[in-house]
């Protein structure tokens, strides 16, 4: 089931090593010498070029870790992931507690290089490893009458201080519909730049979805359930006039507090400008057909 | 004991002028304009600014308003500062709507957009049309013009802008943001002192 999609963004696309582990120091360089002009010092022709580790590795939300952009980035390190333990329940033939290892060995790690919208308007290009959800599916044999898949986070309230002040329900729960969840683009995520995935950003082993706001791409997964029903989701739970189940990227239907037309890739500096955010996260020639017939004003 | 102790810090800050904290502003401003620009803010620098002004804003906005129940409560005496806290705030008002409408949403069209259909951005404006008079009317000239009531009077609207200030800042909260919150309680319990305050000048009429 591997290769099913080919990157849009060629390899070409991913800064140099040697470049993301300094393009920061470069950028203050530059701005200490008053050079930086309206727009930043690196924007590539495409405005495809994939943000640095850095930039990935210190602006997330893992509320678990607290609310703060750059809290998951110096709490997140105290999280325990080994072992993991991955249990698989519902409409499957293989149910069961499983190992990392158990769980991925074997199956094909990809490179794909994804846009990453967040539902708060800003993005990142992000060169995922990654296996595809539906492999890991087929491992573990989904059943007839299986509708809808079921994702949960790890909760280690000792480390996670978002949790102890109940900042939001934990633990996070997130949920796909079984076509949504066997489409080639859906992964599952191991690691960045070939680099083992940092705690911050859902290690060990986290979801990537990415026609869908980035709050739906869960973290850090310990069971995944495969069911009839449509699951409950941590963000449509908590408030489900600004979430639905869907959260597909759509700039024509705006959060209620914000406008989704435009966003802001993350790494432009002080001056960088707006860009327009894509149907489907740039993603709709490969999605738009699973939403066939469904009003996505409503279906959020 | 304690009350030598307010005597002394009076006599000390008597000898600190007002002109001290329009300084420290100008400079916080700058500084965290310029920590902006050179990457030390983090890697999304224009939120990161709008809501460090944003945050300044109302902590100063809170410290205005602690003047006088301080004074009350507790003898120390920062009146000589007041106007210059007061101003200090607006100043950091007007550099988190700067941030806001030149760096953050960028588009003239799309600011209006926000204004009207934004329930939490409509607070905040009006919060900030609210001081607008107050900052043009914070200098002596314009006491000596108004006379002293009518200039209390006007400077009363800092309740209902510290009030939708607050409102402003829950309203952006996602799920349960504690320093929102406290922000919130402040606001609402200095505007508590001040009307038991008021009721107690009635009755005592």
């Amino acid at each position: 089931m591997a290769h099913r999609w080919t990157n849009d963004l060629s390899r070409d696309d991913v800064t140099p090593r040697s470049v993301w582990l300094n393009r920061r120091q470069i950028l203050a360089g530059l701005a200490g010498a008053g050079a930086v002009g309206i727009g930043g010092p690196v924007a590539a022709d495409d405005g495809l070029q994939p943000n640095t580790l850095e930039e990935i590795r210190s602006y997330n939300n893992f509320y678990e870790f607290g609310l703060g952009k750059e809290d998951p980035m110096r709490n997140a390190g105290a999280m325990v992931t080994e072992p993991w333990s991955i249990r698989v329940e519902g409409l499957v033939d293989r149910p069961g507690d499983y190992s990392l290892s158990d769980l991925t060995d074997g199956l094909t790690v990809e490179d794909r290089i994804y846009r990453f919208r967040c539902v708060e308007a800003w993005s990142m290009v992000i060169p995922w490893n990654g296996i595809e959800l539906a492999d890991i599916l087929e491992r573990v044999g989904v059943q007839e009458g299986a509708r809808y898949v079921a994702f949960e986070t790890v909760v280690q309230p000792e480390v996670m201080i978002g949790v102890q002040r109940r900042v939001i329900e934990f633990p996070y729960v997130e949920g796909l519909r079984i076509d949504e969840a066997m489409h080639p683009l859906t992964l599952l995520a191991t690691g960045i730049y070939d680099e083992p995935m940092a705690n911050q950003n859902g290690a060990p082993i986290r979801l990537v979805v990415p026609w869908k706001y980035g709050f739906k791409s869960i973290k850090s997964i310990v069971r995944i359930s495969v069911v009839a029903e449509e699951p409950p989701t941590t963000w449509s739970r908590a408030n489900p006039r600004e979430y639905g189940f869907y959260a597909n990227v759509n700039p024509q239907v705006d959060h209620p507090r914000w406008s989704q037309a435009t966003e802001r890739r993350i790494g432009g500096g002080l001056f960088n400008r707006r860009q327009d955010t894509l149907m489907f996260n740039g993603y709709e020639d490969e999605v738009a057909h699973l939403y066939d017939g469904m009003d996505l004003s409503r279906f959020i | 004991m304690a009350h030598a102790m307010v005597v002394r810090i009076n006599g000390g800050l008597r000898q600190v002028p007002p002109g001290v904290i329009y300084a420290l502003g100008v400079g916080w401003a700058g500084w965290l304009f310029w920590r902006g620009l050179t990457g030390d803010l983090g890697v999304e620098p224009i939120n990161a600014l709008e809501r460090a002004y944003g945050d300044i804003a109302i902590k100063l906005m809170i410290a205005t308003l602690a003047v006088t129940p301080l004074r009350h409560w507790t003898g120390l005496n920062l009146l000589r500062f007041r106007r210059a806290l007061g101003l200090a705030c607006f100043g950091f008002v007007l550099a988190h709507l700067a941030v806001w409408a030149l760096l953050d949403v960028q588009v003239v069209s799309a600011l209006w957009d926000d204004v009207v259909k934004r329930p939490y951005v409509t607070v905040g404006m009006l919060s900030f049309l609210l001081l607008v008079p107050l900052a043009v009317t914070s200098n002596d000239l314009s006491v000596r013009r108004m006379g002293a009531a009518s200039w209390r009077g006007l400077h009363r609207l800092t309740y209902p802008a510290a009030v939708l200030a607050a409102l402003h800042y829950l309203w952006i909260a996602k799920g349960f943001d504690i320093s929102a919150i406290l922000h919130a309680v402040v606001i609402v319990a200095l505007l508590a002192l001040r009307l038991r305050g008021r009721t107690r000048v009635q009755m005592a009429r």
